[in-house]
């Protein structure tokens, strides 16, 4: 029952979905340049299963390590902002004006830095669309940190270090999980804008466009339900670490 | 006495800045805790009673006067003190067993891993919270974090308890038992304690000495010698003897609020 729940109930709203989606198409009489139907997607999968494998595997290796740097990052800028006020409040206008900008006039920008190093550029672009929510997660986890946290382990003669390692740290896990989730899927978007905006022959972004130029409208459709599936992967891995990890913030969970 | 006294404060001055200005919050303050002996320490809000506990704590340094601790001065954290706070602040990912054990993996101690487990069991016994050991705080009722909060603060043994408020935010049956709770840790722990508190029918249970603080920049105003011996009933707060007490205190609280002598001056009129 417990399984069933679990999985059964995803995956028949998914069937649901796809019917749904499949009526809407058929009762409209939309030809598949309009609209494909998930019907025009498993052909287009089969006639690319290589192509879908290979470049699904770029996407995917470029957007985890956007993501790890973004983490990296994003963890120690938050732990910098989360200990000092001023630093805070020196650098937030700073990295609020970083996140205003569209991520698409950056891309240009970035694939001149770096000519030709598309696997940095596309990195670059993943990690910097996605490190602000970590950032700032992490520095309110740390800045809100009650007071009286401190000061029993300052008065049992604990260091500072050691304060971070068993409270700080920590504390801040849930909110951390939670950003990371938003990161996730931001970092996904920056990843294709390089592989769509700069194509430079790899990628899923680079299948989208292929299917763009060669009027391939199924193939175009089979690539975003491509990306929402690893996205939906990606995602469901960050659960499994929330869960190990921070399953103690779950109220639930008894 | 002054010579045996485990806590000594002697013409404690503190001011904090501010953005108007220094805000004096301690002025010429004296306080002396014997070895085993229950303090309480009143006095109208905002007066200065949680700056005390982080001076006594090592936390926070005064301006002017001397604060000591077995005859120390005290120029840093010492970790022969145990707290505890209104807020239980347990560390939610950690079991209550792991919470109680927290200062013993701070302080250094010889114990080995099953001597610490064995504290921190004895302890939640005593405030009734076995059974309890593997729970989270948060499947925990508010009096039940603070029992354990209570466990923590003593875990290491420490030779001064500090409580600043801690049974303040507890509805009123929860609270009595947990005085009741202090006073069986009295019996069964070696330890000097200092109370803050707003609650005057708290002081007179519990403590063996009541400290009246004026309000701030807060001095001694009044220091009451409570006539009870160590076993104490909740009866014996409906006694017209308590009634006189609470009654005294009381009086000089709005002493403190420096009520009285409007009062007085408006009569005078």
């Amino acid at each position: 029952m417990n399984f069933l729940k679990k999985f059964g109930i995803p995956i028949a709203t998914l069937i649901v979905f796809c019917l749904i989606w499949e009526f809407i198409v058929w009762i409209n009489g939309w030809p598949n340049y309009v609209m494909a139907s998930p019907s025009d997607l498993g052909p287009s999968f089969l006639k690319f299963r290589w192509l879908f494998l290979e470049y699904g595997w770029d996407t995917l290796w470029r957007t985890v390590a956007g993501l790890l740097l973004a983490i990296v990052f994003g963890v120690v800028v938050g732990m910098i902002m989360g200990f000092s006020r001023t630093i805070r409040e020196a650098i937030y206008p700073l990295l609020v004006g970083f996140n205003a900008i569209p991520k698409a006039t950056v891309v240009p920008v970035v694939a001149l830095l770096f000519v030709g190093q598309h696997d940095l550029n596309t990195i670059l672009i993943a990690f910097m669309i996605s490190f602000f929510p970590i950032t700032v997660s992490i520095s309110i986890g740390l800045s809100t940190l009650e007071p009286e946290y401190r000061d029993i382990l300052l008065s049992l003669g604990a260091s500072r270090f050691t304060i971070f390692r068993k409270i700080a740290l920590p504390k801040t896990l849930p909110e951390f999980f939670g950003a990371l989730k938003v990161s996730v899927t931001l970092a996904f978007i920056g990843t294709n804008l390089m592989e769509i905006v700069e194509p430079h022959g790899r990628g899923l972004g680079h299948l989208f466009d292929s299917g763009k130029i060669s009027a391939d409208y199924p193939l175009m459709f089979a690539v975003l339900i491509a990306l929402a599936i690893m996205g939906i992967g990606l995602y469901y891995v960050v659960i499994v670490l929330e869960k190990i990890f921070a399953g103690w913030a779950d109220r639930d969970v008894t | 006495m002054s010579s045996k006294a485990l806590i000594e404060i002697k013409n404690v001055k503190h001011a904090y800045q501010t953005d108007a200005g220094p805000l004096p919050v301690l002025d010429g303050l004296n306080v002396e805790v014997a070895k085993g002996d229950f303090t309480a320490v009143v006095g109208p809000s905002g007066c200065g009673k949680s700056t005390l506990t982080r001076l006594i704590a090592g936390l926070l340094f005064p301006n002017e006067g001397k604060v000591f601790l077995q005859g120390k001065r005290v120029t840093s954290p010492r970790n022969i003190v145990g707290m505890a706070f209104q807020n239980p602040v347990l560390l939610e990912w950690r079991s209550i067993l792991d919470n109680v054990r927290l200062p013993l993996e701070i302080v250094p101690n010889e114990l080995s891993r099953k001597q610490i487990d064995d504290r921190g069991y004895e302890l939640l016994a005593m405030v009734g919270l076995e059974g309890f050991e593997d729970k989270r705080p948060s499947e925990l009722s508010g009096g039940m974090r603070q029992r354990a909060s209570l466990c923590r603060a003593l875990a290491h043994r420490p030779e001064v308890l500090i409580l600043d408020e801690p049974f303040a935010a507890l509805d009123a049956f929860t609270r009595e038992d947990l005085w009741q709770i202090m006073h069986e840790l009295r019996h069964q722990e070696a330890f000097t304690c200092l109370l803050i508190t707003h609650d005057l029918r708290e002081s007179v249970f519990l403590a063996d000495q009541v400290v009246v603080l004026s309000d701030r920049p807060a001095k001694t105003q009044y220091t009451l010698d409570v006539p009870f011996g160590r076993d104490r009933d909740l009866d014996d707060l409906y006694t017209p003897e308590a009634t006189e007490i609470l009654r005294d205190l009381r009086y000089q609280i709005q002493v403190a609020q420096k009520r009285v002598d409007e009062e007085i001056q408006e009569i005078d009129k």
